[in-house]
């Protein structure tokens, strides 16, 4: 028994071996060009498979990155959903201060209002105020820069100054000259610039305003927003209490967002504020999209592991039947079948491999690193490429496997064929 | 060595069928050198292919070596046509992306040998057939003779009970098929059995033997005293 399968496996390593000699020597003395077309094309089918769901999953995941880094940080402390706001902010924010893993915190006041420009040229009462309406935000501008970059946000104008009192900084999706888009019941700012005043209606109260400048930063956090000096917000809407509605953390690098949720909840902290990890607060249809973009992906990589194996299906199947003859004869002269089925094996594995290779190379050599660097843009998001390592070896390897198949197949077809028939030509 | 018993094949074309072979029986012994002849379309390849393992008689047996051939299984024959049979083909039939040695190495290293023994054995086969100085070139670099006698050193270097030649000299003008036949010839003189098919006499008249088939039968079969 033990001899019969020794036996047997010194035969599958002798039809390796010849198969390998063969399969090397055709490769090595075909013809260059088109060991480099069909090395090309398997090149292209690995980039395909990665680097299509790479983009659509990146897209996204540029616009999750921008809402951690513009917005969430990496822990998010929002009012509890039948409060209006972070009660005992105070407390709240020195407990989070003091957790040893936060680099940066800072802190909003959030309140829906009105902004109407124009007010002033308005002729008629009967005339639609030029206004819109969105949540305004009461920020400590210096504070609010260091956590999230605010001030990099800028499109035109300046940033706010710690002393501003009457500047206001207005996202620029709020105005029809950056989102122009016709909606039923949307009404944006028209006709407005850097330095015209504004007058601004928080609840009852109403107060005027310069425009110190427009923000885009593709998150709706920013670009849906009007931002004001907290003092200012706390003043027109009687918040003495110092009680926030959002608070912002960010965690020195390595540190582990649910470590310091668990410590924040461990002191309390959720008694009066909903806390949550950057990712845990993502808007559901994000995640939706995300999902969505990742099966998208998945099936365009799918259609070209289709392709991948069609494509070496072809080249196996024209390289085997032109050399028909050739097979006959070895089989003629006693090669066994398997010698050759793995012949052609061999040669497409060797077309994967090296497309692969050439494939990583440029992918992990040239794409991730200039798509890192030049973010594609997108209206809602600088798109990035997303290639996981584990991802993409698993990619790699289903090509490889698809490919082992495609060459296998009409190998086998050919190899199967009567020898006699081969060697003569017949048929 | 070799034997074959009332051996017959058919084809079958529409509703007629072809009788190709039409009982055909001889013996050939160990160190025999038989010249096969006869007219064209008188079934000779057809006979040889069957003897040689790379067709299935419609009826009849091949003994090699006393083992009956027509009834095992294809990988056994295969595996018989490795060890114990070589083959030349008129046309030589060799694989054109290798070079001649490694035409000749290829069946060495399915029968087992590692890759250096193999090549030791094949450049010998080379050296013996006298193409010791063109082991490394492709078939394209190589004359007709030149590429027919790798053949036959890629036939013999396995050391086979009997070899197998269809016309090994249809291509090749006459001075060149005196020198193949010379190898033939030498190895035959060391004890190779052969079956070779020819047209011409001259070469037949080289041999020990000669079957004449006509129309399927065995007309004649006459050994050449030397
Ligand atoms: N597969 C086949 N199907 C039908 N007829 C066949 C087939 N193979 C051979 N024949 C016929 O059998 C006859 C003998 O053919 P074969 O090739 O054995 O002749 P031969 O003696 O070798 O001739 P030549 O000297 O021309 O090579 C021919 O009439 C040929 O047409
Ligand atoms: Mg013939």
């Amino acid at each position: 028994m033990i001899r019969r399968i020794n036996q047997k496996l010194s035969h599958l390593q002798t039809d390796l071996s010849v198969g390998f000699f063969l399969a090397w020597r055709q490769v090595k003395r075909s013809s260059l060009a088109t060991t480099l077309l069909i090395i090309f094309v398997m090149m292209l089918t690995f980039l395909n498979l990665v680097v299509v769901r790479g983009i659509l999953v990146g897209l996204l995941q540029g616009s999750t990155e921008a809402y951690k880094a513009r917005f969430a940080g990496d822990i998010i402390l929002t009012n509890l959903p039948k409060k209006d706001f972070i009660e005992n902010s105070p407390s709240v924010i020195e407990v989070a201060e003091n957790l040893p893993w936060v680099e940066h915190l800072t802190y909003r006041y959030v309140d829906g209002g009105t902004v109407e420009a124009g007010y002033k040229t308005r002729v008629s009462l009967t005339d639609d105020p030029n206004s819109t309406a969105g949540s305004v935000v009461g920020i400590n501008p210096e504070v609010e820069d260091r956590a999230t970059g605010l001030a990099g946000t800028v499109l035109e104008g300046r940033y706010l100054t710690p002393e501003d009192s009457e500047g206001i900084l207005i996202g620029a999706n709020m105005l029809k000259k950056y989102l122009d888009i016709e909606a039923p019941g949307l009404t944006l700012l028209e006709n407005v610039a850097v330095g015209d005043k504004v007058r601004l209606t928080i609840g009852d109260t109403r107060k005027e305003f310069v425009i110190r400048g427009f923000l885009q930063s593709k998150v709706d956090q920013v670009d849906f927003r009007m931002f004001i000096l907290d003092s200012t917000f706390r003043n027109m809407t009687g918040r003495s209490d110092f009680n926030v509605d959002e608070v912002t953390l960010v965690l020195k690098p390595g540190s582990d967002p649910e470590l310091a949720k668990s410590a924040l909840i461990a002191s309390g902290v959720d008694k009066y504020a909903r806390v949550q990890t950057w990712e845990e607060s993502l808007p559901k249809f994000l995640l939706d999209i995300q999902n969505t973009f990742g099966l998208l992906g998945n099936v365009v990589g799918s259609i070209g592991l289709v392709v991948a194996s069609i494509t070496i299906f072809i080249v196996i199947f024209v390289n085997a039947i032109t050399r028909k003859k050739y097979i006959g004869i070895l089989k003629g002269i006693g090669i066994d079948s398997t010698a050759l089925e793995f012949t052609y094996v061999m040669q497409s594995a060797f077309y994967a491999v090296a497309g692969t290779l050439l494939g990583l190379l440029v992918l992990y050599g040239f794409l991730v690193p200039f798509v890192t660097a030049h973010p594609i843009k997108f209206p809602f998001s600088d798109g990035i490429l997303v290639a996981e390592i584990p991802n993409t070896l698993v990619r790699a390897g289903l090509l490889l496997l698809a490919t082992l198949i495609a060459g296998y197949i009409p190998a086998r077809i050919v190899v199967k064929q009567n020898t006699l028939d081969a060697i003569l030509g017949r048929k | 060595m070799i034997k074959a018993l009332n051996l017959r094949k058919s084809f079958r074309s529409g509703d007629s069928e072809l009788h190709v072979l039409k009982g055909i029986s001889f013996d050939v012994k160990s160190g025999e050198f038989v010249a096969i002849t006869g007219r064209s379309g008188s079934g000779k390849s057809t006979l040889m292919y069957q003897l040689g393992l790379l067709d299935n008689p419609t009826s009849g047996e091949v003994y090699i070596d006393g083992v009956e051939a027509t009834q095992i299984s294809a990988d056994e024959r295969t595996k018989m046509r490795l060890s114990e049979l070589g083959y030349i083909f008129q046309d030589y039939a060799l694989m054109p992306e290798l070079t001649a040695l490694e035409n000749v190495l290829i069946p060495l290293l399915m029968q087992g040998l590692t890759r250096k023994d193999g090549e030791k054995k094949a450049a010998e086969s080379l050296e013996r057939i006298g193409l010791g100085h063109r082991l490394e070139n492709t078939p394209s670099q190589l004359s007709g003779g030149e590429q027919q006698r790798v053949a036959i050193a890629r036939a013999v270097a396995h050391e086979p009970k009997i070899i197998f030649a269809d016309e090994p000299t249809a291509n090749l003008d006459s001075e060149t098929s005196q020198v193949v036949l010379q190898n033939f010839i030498s190895l035959n003189k060391e004890g190779q059995t052969i079956l070779m098919v020819t047209h011409e006499p001259e070469y037949a008249n080289l041999t020990d033997r000669i079957i004449t088939l006509s129309d399927g039968l065995i007309v004649s079969d006459v050994k050449l005293k030397k």
